[in-house]
């Protein structure tokens, strides 16, 4: 399996502070990873840097073969990002905000059609407005969004925050689906006896260092 | 595997997907509208003065533009950065440049709709006269005047989209920025309506004004948003 994330020694520094110090992680594809750890011991900042979204300023990192340190741009469409916010417009319908991303990468109607379908918001509720939706119905929406950008490496924030069991049980099916599908997923989550039960492995993330 | 799209291809889509949402909200239609032309009969009744208001119809119209320029610029930011919709943007790795100029066309439209009302108000309320050749010098000068205001709006709005007090940071760093477009855009109104004497052909020099002031927020604007958009 070849390695999506690759992370060795990486400094991070965010507002001033370090929050990522000398880390070091290896990801493969396929993998279901879950980072685990308290408030502030930099999961988000990982999950950002991989999204290149930070500079590293020391030790070396890359992305889906893509030197973070040269470059953090060229990843950026190949990765997807969901933090505590979805991403979503909350004008638009359901079909509305996933075809806006499907435009961005060519992707077929067909394809956006048979993407909501998989995630359960098709027909009458693909026309909602966003803004309409419950916080489960808006998360599958954010992730059906990935699915059409086609991210390969899925990085997510508490995806469980705020959702009911039912909601949970369907975020999981839909990780699990996108790994099936070749995606790779880094997972940072407080609810870990779920999210455990999700990952491939689990790794500690403390005070700016991952710990196997 | 994602594929990078075209500047063209993004500004089309995030400029169509502004469009819906004002389509879709009429904010715009329902507040923004209704609030300049309130402006403007407030104008009205402070002047009351048919010559006087004759006279500064042009400026009227334009500062009534830039009022309503400050809303539009917060809507169009504030429907981006109110779930995240701007940043999964940046992270999706969308050519910036392809968001900037998106947000400004869809911003242009807008604000060439509430103009077109708004010159309409100002015959109307006004009384100010157009003929034919001043025509064509309205359609130029507004034509590039909106430009020049929608990506200095643009490129401002994506400045303040991130900070705290953005509401009052914009007009407070876009208002002095846009004063070279109100005093072109009243000069070449001014003309287009013979008001206070002023021919026609004066106008034109200021139309000139206002197309490279649009040329050069556009191309900075291009240059630059990435970087301001970033963290």
């Amino acid at each position: 399996m070849s390695i999506v994330v690759d992370f060795r020694d990486a400094v991070v520094v965010f507002n001033g502070f370090p929050a990522l110090a000398e880390a070091s992680i290896e990801v493969r594809r396929g993998e279901i990873v879950l980072l685990q750890g308290p408030n502030g011991a930099g999961k988000t900042t990982l999950l950002r840097a991989c999204a290149g979204l930070l500079p590293i300023v020391r030790g070396e990192a890359s992305v889906l073969g893509v030197d973070l340190c040269v470059d953090r741009q060229s990843v950026r469409p190949r990765v997807g990002l969901l933090g505590h916010a979805n991403g979503l417009f909350a004008d638009l319908t359901i079909s509305e905000n996933v075809l806006f991303w499907a435009q961005m990468v060519g992707a077929k109607v067909a394809e956006v059609a048979s993407t909501l379908q998989r995630f359960g918001i098709d027909g009458r509720l693909a026309e909602q407005k966003v803004m309409q939706l419950s916080a489960g119905q808006k998360r599958r929406c954010a992730l059906a969004c990935l699915v059409v950008r086609r991210a390969e490496l899925w990085l997510l924030d508490e995806p469980h925050a705020g959702l009911d069991a039912t909601a949970r049980d369907e975020i999981d099916a839909i990780i699990r689906e996108a790994c099936a599908a070749g995606a790779t997923v880094l997972i940072a989550s407080h609810e870990l006896e779920r999210a455990r039960g999700l990952a491939t492995r689990s790794v500690s993330v403390v005070a700016g260092r991952v710990v196997s | 595997m994602s594929t990078q799209l075209s500047l063209g291809r993004v500004a089309r889509a995030v400029a169509a997907k502004d469009l819906r949402i004002e389509m879709r909200s009429r904010v715009v239609v329902n507040q923004v509208f209704p609030f300049a032309g309130l402006v403007m009969v407030m104008f009205a009744f402070a002047l009351d003065n048919d010559d006087v208001l004759t006279r500064v119809a042009g400026g009227l119209v334009w500062l009534a533009t830039l009022f309503s320029l400050i809303v539009i610029i917060q809507r169009s930011f504030a429907v981006d950065t109110a779930d995240g919709a701007l940043e999964a943007q940046r992270v999706a790795g969308l050519d910036p440049a392809g968001i900037f100029v998106g947000k400004a066309l869809a911003v242009m439209v807008q604000l060439v709709t509430l103009e077109i009302m708004l010159f309409v108000a100002a015959v109307v309320l006004y009384r100010v006269q157009l003929h034919a050749d001043g025509a064509v010098l309205l359609v130029t000068c507004v034509l590039s005047a909106t430009a020049g205001l929608s990506l200095v709006g643009t490129l401002y709005g994506g400045l303040t989209a991130g900070s705290r007090g953005r509401e009052t940071l914009l007009p407070l760093l876009m208002l002095p920025v846009v004063a070279p477009v109100l005093i072109g855009a009243t000069r070449a109104t001014e003309s287009a309506f013979t008001s206070g004497g002023a021919a026609v052909s004066d106008g034109w020099p200021w139309v000139g004004v206002l197309v490279v002031f649009a040329a050069v927020f556009g191309l900075g604007g291009i240059l630059s948003f990435g970087s301001l958009i970033e963290e």
